[in-house]
């Protein structure tokens, strides 16, 4: 487990979230707003999250973890790539 | 016997004392022979791209190019007063293509020296060579499908498309749909099953099985009334993309086999796949039929994979699936991916035209009792 793994926390995760979205759409971004009924985002832009949420966190998004609900708000992205760390960090214990 | 040489993919000219004949900056006028006209439009119906290294005064060449009536046919000319290396490499650049698959035609041998000092893989021909290009197997590709009729107009569609998004500021549904973009999904004939083989060969990227399907194959689907043979073309304001997927679909009683699922990597980003999968998904549902798509996992398929579990298809197992046969042993790695289909609202970022495959089933199934 390396030091850098475990301190991210919830809230760093949606701050750099918000700051990505914001950057990247244009608008301010709310942490429970819906990306994809809000017409702000497509599904292209969506798989577009999944390879900059892998390689921002360093974690891998496969299989069941690839729906589109894991990426509707950035509080559900916030709890994935939580997750998905801490499998990771579980693993390499 | 030696091997079939590599296709030219884009063919440079000189201007000067090799396309026409005479100096157009000590001349003012020069002479245009009709027959290195019918080699341009040659070569362009034959798919391959062409371009232009010149020293000469921008302006000047470009309009008598123009006058000449065969300013369309160039892409990315390099007029100016450059090293002819650099043009060639910056051409190829442009258009992605290796060094391996461009030519270059000037009258002075030491242009022809100087571009094969740098680049040794830049094949090139003297001037005196012109009007026996047509003839040679390196400018005779072995498929001339409609496609490669209009490859040059899609480039210049493409260069267009790219120099706009890169202008455009906003949310990328906003830019798709200012796009225009129309997908025309239909049942492949026999004239489009070339195409369609071309495509699963070329687009390994995003074919969901990484199983090619030969002619023959192919064929015998088409006159199957329980196998779909669909194509898909892709237009927007801009121009043509051509035939951008394939899908080969079999019938079960309650389910929708999707055996096969090949989008061009160049449409990706236009979020096609997604858009063809929900199309599919939707009709599925109004014939009450589950569906089932094959997928074997490459390093190079991931956007196909997450297209395919954002429509919502999962590896949740089903009675369903035993319907089908099992997979061969070479197959293993083919994951069955299954969905219970329900109805989908149209796409909101482009028209799509599409057979009615569940009503079509309906009635056949009633021509049938
Ligand atoms: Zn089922």
């Amino acid at each position: 487990m390396t030091a850098e793994q475990t301190e991210l926390t919830a809230g760093e995760i949606e701050k750099g979230l918000r700051g990505h979205l914001d950057s990247v759409l244009n608008t301010a971004v709310e942490p429970d707003q819906d990306l994809f009924k809000s017409g702000l985002v497509s599904s292209m832009f969506a798989m577009q999250l999944v390879v900059h949420l892998e390689e921002t966190y360093d974690i891998a998004i496969i299989g069941a973890d690839l729906k589109l609900d894991s990426f509707r708000t950035v509080q559900a992205m916030t709890e994935l790539v939580l997750r998905l760390r801490a499998a990771a960090a579980g693993a390499d214990a | 016997m030696a091997d079939k040489p590599k296709l030219v993919k884009c063919l440079v000219w000189d201007l000067d004392n090799t396309l026409w004949r005479g100096t157009i900056l000590e001349d003012g006028e020069v002479e245009f022979p009709e027959e290195i006209r019918d080699v341009i439009i040659a070569l362009d119906s034959r798919g391959i791209l062409q371009s232009i290294a010149s020293k000469n005064d921008y302006d000047l060449a470009w309009e008598k190019l123009e006058k000449l009536g065969v300013a369309e046919y160039f892409v990315h000319p390099a007029i100016g007063w450059g090293r002819k290396s650099d043009s060639v490499k910056d051409i190829a650049d442009k258009l992605q293509f290796a060094l391996t698959t461009i030519a270059f035609i000037d009258d002075q041998p030491t242009e022809r020296a100087e571009v094969n000092y740098s680049h040794p893989e830049v094949r090139c021909y003297p001037a005196e060579d012109a009007l026996k290009l047509t003839g040679l197997p390196e400018f005779t590709p072995e498929f001339v499908t409609e496609d490669s009729r209009r490859r040059r107009e899609m480039y210049q569609a493409g260069f267009r498309r790219d120099a706009e998004k890169e202008t455009f500021n906003g949310p990328d549904e906003d830019f798709l749909r200012s796009l225009e973009l129309v997908m025309a999904v239909k049942r492949a004939d026999e004239v489009d099953l070339t195409r369609v083989e071309e495509l699963t060969l070329r687009t390994s990227q995003m074919n969901a099985t990484g199983v090619h399907y030969s002619d023959a194959t192919l064929r015998a689907l088409l006159s199957d009334p329980d196998n779909e043979v669909i194509t898909v073309t892709l237009a927007d304001r801009f121009g043509p993309h051509g035939a951008v997927g394939v899908l080969l679909l079999e019938y079960h009683d309650a389910l929708w086999h999707l055996k096969l699922l090949a989008t061009s990597c160049r449409v990706v980003t236009f979020g096609a796949g997604s858009v063809l999968l929900n199309w599919l998904v939707d009709e599925a549902a109004q014939a009450g039929a589950h569906l089932v798509a094959d997928f074997r996992p490459t390093d190079r398929n991931r956007m196909m994979d997450i297209a395919y579990r954002f429509a919502g298809f999962t590896e949740e197992p089903c009675d369903c699936l035993a319907d089908l046969p099992a997979l061969a042993e070479a197959d293993r790695d083919v994951k069955r991916l299954h969905l219970v289909a329900d109805r989908r609202p149209g796409a909101t970022t482009m028209t799509v035209t599409a057979p009615a495959l569940a009503a079509d089933r309906a009635v056949r199934a009633g021509a049938r009792a």
